[in-house]
């Protein structure tokens, strides 16, 4: 699925939604988004969801004109408050079952391709 | 065994020894052979643990133990739902054949409680989505007509319990993933108030939202399940710390007395649209059947409900874009190869991991969290949560319970609602609950259009489930005689 990624470099001025179904959203914000969430998307995919994206967007646009300046925010069903446990020393042995899920482990550690540079 | 036999009968007859676990168990298997090719109910179906766990149920019940209120009762637990050694995929090839190092704390109650798990069911890709269509594993089919949707996004639960493959169900609820495929397959599906029922073990879709709960063909056994489940757990920091609530003692005390309120603007005739005549005409049919048991039935104007589809589609994305971040190939899940360094194999394995849907909400999110636009999106939908949470708090002085839809339509057509956004519509009855963090219920109540079953919301204060289940009862015993059966 993946024919020409383009997240990283997107091409200006092209295909960019209309603005009253997109609620303002283009095709360069759709890679910018996609490259700040580690998404790689192909030129159809980058059409695609910035129509589909921008419609949520736009549907959303009803709340733009509530004045909601006064109310205060909910972040959370009711509020939370930090939930401490007794101090107690405990055991836990997951260091085998941790690594064993990774797809790849080496020396008790996860093991990534090199973080700088490239795969010599 | 009838295929109508419930939890509740089950229970006792296996903890009086009048019938077997394990006899229970291949009734339900046999009818998953017969018709499992059909639906695609399951991911997976653990039908050599389940005979083991039934063997053992028998042999304490035959040593005369207490094996608890599920006793030798067949579950299937919906594949967002942590089982130790069992995979664990959330319908997504991210997840492909992961299996968990532990349980969920609610598999742990459900199996000190005798329940039996048959196996792990559908669902749309880490829970996004209204028709379980959304599945990297294939489509689940509605067991009343195989041509449509069972919803979404526990489609799979819910086409389990509709189909006979087991009397109960778990799914999780985000914005009606529970409700609405319970209405779609006509059976009872109950979104517990927040903090209720532990989120231990169940993969996060969005944290504030998310809540476990039951599906049953009965509202006792929902009831049931839900008090099996519930009460506090200290590896959930939001569970609030006390017991379960007591759900089954007042079940038929029927509803004399009680203040109806059904909602005004989720009965199709203000600014929110789209739903279907039939579905309109038998919500008000039960709150016609509430006013005749003696409850006192009023329209209610909770005028905030419309705006939260809009608020949902930022606050669930934006929460579900920071859950997901996660999954990057490092630790467990998908890795795809090749990645040149450990930022290329993280979008490497993002972008084949995650399916369209999924992708989606993770951009929305990121966008509604950015830098510019934060106060603009999810700013303002945190206030709109808070304007629903006061508007639903203005109605319950009035009212002890509300009442609409579940879903503004019955079960569709699969591929026909291939827009996002149509899609999302699906759930405009059913997101201003988890929005506000309290419970409601989808009670099936007569049919709408192409004979398909209509589920009927009952919605309920904080905590508030004693008096949500009671008059689901009603409903439920309503709707029985419309039909002739009985109840």
């Amino acid at each position: 699925m993946v024919d020409e990624p383009v997240a990283d470099e997107p091409r200006a001025g092209s295909a960019v939604a209309n603005e009253t179904t997109s609620g303002g959203l283009t095709r360069d914000d759709v890679a910018e988004v996609a490259s700040l969430a580690l998404l790689e998307l192909t030129d159809a995919e980058l059409d695609e969801f910035t129509g589909q994206l921008g419609a949520v967007l736009a549907h959303a646009k009803d709340i733009e004109a509530l004045d909601v300046s006064e109310v205060a925010p909910t972040h959370h069903p009711f509020p939370l408050a930090n939930v401490f446990r007794d101090d107690v020393v405990e055991t836990t042995d997951v260091h085998d079952a941790a690594l064993g899920m990774a797809p790849e482990a080496e020396d008790g550690q996860f093991r990534v391709p090199p973080a700088l540079g490239e795969e010599p | 065994m009838s295929s109508t036999t419930t939890a509740v009968e089950i229970a006792d007859a296996v903890q009086a020894g009048t019938t077997s676990a394990s006899d229970v168990l291949e009734t339900h298997l046999a009818r998953i052979a017969e018709r499992e090719g059909d639906i695609h109910a399951f991911n997976t179906v653990t039908a050599d643990q389940a005979r083991k766990q039934a063997a053992s149920i028998d042999e304490r019940v035959a040593a005369g133990e207490d094996v608890g209120p599920l006793a030798g009762v067949p579950i299937a637990l919906k594949d967002n739902m942590c089982t130790s050694g069992i995979a664990t995929t959330c319908s997504s090839k991210m997840l492909e054949g992961w299996e968990p190092p532990y349980d969920a704390t609610v598999v742990e109650r459900l199996a000190a409680a005798g329940a039996i798990s048959v196996g792990k069911t559908n669902l749309d890709e880490f829970a996004m989505g209204s028709s379980t269509e959304n599945s990297a594993f294939g489509v689940t089919h509605n067991p009343l007509d195989l041509e449509r949707v069972p919803g979404g996004s526990s489609g799979g639960s819910a086409a389990a319990v509709a189909a006979g493959f087991a009397p109960l169900a778990i799914g999780s609820d985000t914005g009606g993933s529970i409700r609405q495929p319970a209405a779609l397959c006509g059976v009872v599906g109950v979104k517990p108030s927040y903090g209720t029922v532990s989120r231990y073990g169940l993969i996060a879709f969005a944290s504030s939202l998310d809540q476990i709960g039951p599906f049953s063909t009965t509202v006792t056994d929902s009831a049931l399940l839900f008090q099996t489940m519930a009460g506090h757990d200290p590896r959930d920091s939001t569970s609030i710390p006390q017991p379960a609530p007591d759900v089954m003692s007042g079940l038929d005390n029927g509803v004399a007395g009680m203040r109806v309120g059904v909602i005004t603007e989720l009965m199709g005739e203000g600014e929110l649209t789209g739903f279907e005549p039939e579905v309109i005409a038998q919500t008000r049919a039960a709150a016609d059947a509430l006013a005749a048991a003696g409850a006192t039935v009023d329209e209610v104007s909770v005028p905030s409900t419309i705006f939260g589809l809009s608020a949902y589609y930022q606050i669930a994305p934006a929460e579900a874009s920071s859950n997901l971040a996660r999954y990057d190939g490092v630790r467990y899940g998908h890795r795809e190869d090749g990645g040149a360094n450990t930022a290329a194999m993280m979008r490497a394995s993002r972008t084949a991991g995650f399916g369209p849907e999924v992708k989606r909400r993770i951009m929305l999110g990121t966008y509604a969290l950015s830098a510019g636009y934060f106060d603009a999106f999810y700013g303002k939908a945190q206030r709109v949560r808070t304007l629903i949470i006061n508007d639903f708090a203005a109605a319950y002085e009035n009212f002890d319970v509300l009442l609409s839809p579940t879903s503004p339509c019955v079960a569709f057509p699969i591929g026909a609602k291939s827009d996002p956004l149509t899609m999302y519509l699906n759930d405009t009855c059913t997101i201003p609950s988890n929005l506000s963090g309290q419970p409601a219920i989808s009670v099936p109540f007569g049919t709408g259009a192409d004979d398909l079953p209509v589920g009927v919301q009952v919605l309920a204060p904080m905590l508030g489930e004693a008096a949500m289940f009671t008059v689901a009862r009603a409903l439920e015993v309503a709707a029985s005689q419309n039909t002739g059966e009985t109840s």
